[in-house]
């Protein structure tokens, strides 16, 4: 079942890559994709677990607050690098926090949400500790307010 | 809307000189490396301005796509060869050890 | 519809010129991956996004044409994708190999 999925997937991906649909290509697409599917069919699908359509819905009601903050992130950084004062603005600091998410998936967002928000990067995490590089004293207190954490953990049911 | 594209195209050419600037004179190798980064996406962006500027899209796309993918697999591959290789980086710890060391 | 492709262009290509001004300008290399991390990756997104709009407009929404405005997103999704990668695992290996990051206190 995973292994006819990820044929198709790939399948349907080969076939907007090509442009086109003669009976040539579609064997070319055929034949590439079953040896793809053969040699790494149990990359796309790893896991399969209940509740997982609430936490794609719950994910795309996410990523428009998503796009917000990353637009908010680069006129942040944009207001930085143009300012004239820029090195008495800037106070670069590692910070060093827990969480209290478990699962990897919702640790992987998190982490990611991090870099694209204003102003900080995340570097490292062990176990449920993260270490975060911050641009500035402000955006550094506001990560650690902990508004995006409640929301990560409200995708993955974990709150 | 050519003269645009074409204004667009010498723009993001004059950017990339920018990052240039830290390829060749970089404080670290990491720089290098962020700036290589940084001139792959640019590149990127400038290949599909030049085949809409040609008004042959569907040709250049696939080579972007293809650059998109190899500038990130090089700079993955060279984070991962300086991770290993650490005392060759001026500007850290172990260099100035090293250097210590020596003299 | 030109105009709508005017203003992706131009505000990705504002945000190009402030991620390599900060690429110039930050003070050492884990500032600048601020600036290159953020400000490249929506940049790209947003002039990739109006060309596709221009290829799409400008093909009369023929089969064709929206095969390659398809292809043109899944560029800007890649980037979007890889750019994130990509920052941490460069910086990941900045804290391996003992880059000292630099700080108020230390310039001074």
């Amino acid at each position: 079942m995973r292994l006819i999925a990820t044929f198709i997937i790939l399948f349907i991906f080969w076939m907007v890559m090509a442009g086109k649909f003669d009976l040539f290509h579609a064997a070319l697409g055929v034949i590439s994709c079953l040896i793809v599917t053969y040699l790494s069919g149990d990359l796309l699908f790893k896991e399969s677990r209940k509740g997982r359509g609430k936490e794609v819905v719950r994910f795309i009601a996410y990523i428009p607050w998503l796009i917000y903050q990353i637009v908010l992130a680069n006129l942040h950084v944009a207001r930085l690098a143009l300012s004239p004062k820029m090195s008495e603005l800037i106070n670069p600091q590692l910070i060093r926090f827990k969480v209290n998410l478990k699962s990897d998936i919702s640790k992987v967002t998190f982490a990611n949400s991090i870099t694209l928000t204003p102003g900080t990067i995340t570097a490292d995490i062990v176990g449920d500790e993260f270490l975060v590089h911050a641009l500035s004293q402000p955006v550094a207190d506001d990560l650690l307010s902990g508004e995006m954490e409640q929301r990560v953990a409200h995708i993955f049911s974990e709150d | 809307m050519d003269v645009f594209f074409l204004v667009s195209s010498l723009i993001l050419g004059v950017l990339v000189l920018i990052c240039l600037y830290r390829v060749v004179f970089g404080p670290t190798v990491m720089d290098r490396i962020i700036s290589v980064g940084a001139i792959g996406s640019k590149t990127a962006a400038l290949l599909i301005l030049m085949g809409t500027i040609y008004g042959r899209v569907e040709m250049f796309v696939d080579i972007a796509l293809a650059y998109a993918l190899l500038i990130f697999i090089a700079t993955l591959g060279a984070a991962k060869f300086f991770r290993i290789r650490k005392s060759i980086l001026p500007g850290s710890k172990y260099f100035q050890e090293r250097k210590g060391g020596a003299s | 519809m030109e105009i709508v492709t005017i203003i992706f262009v131009v505000s990705g290509l504002f945000f190009f010129f402030a991620a390599s001004i900060g690429l110039l300008r930050f003070p050492d290399f884990y500032a600048r991956m601020h600036a290159t991390g953020k400000g490249d990756t929506l940049g790209a997104l947003l002039v990739v996004v109006g060309l596709a709009i221009y290829t799409l407009f400008e093909g009369g929404f023929e089969l064709e044409s929206i095969l390659t405005s398809i292809k043109i997103i899944f560029i800007a999704v890649f980037i979007f994708l890889a750019n994130p990668t990509a920052t941490h695992a460069i910086f990941k290996a900045g804290l391996d190999s003992g880059v000292v990051p630099w700080t108020k206190e230390g310039a001074r």
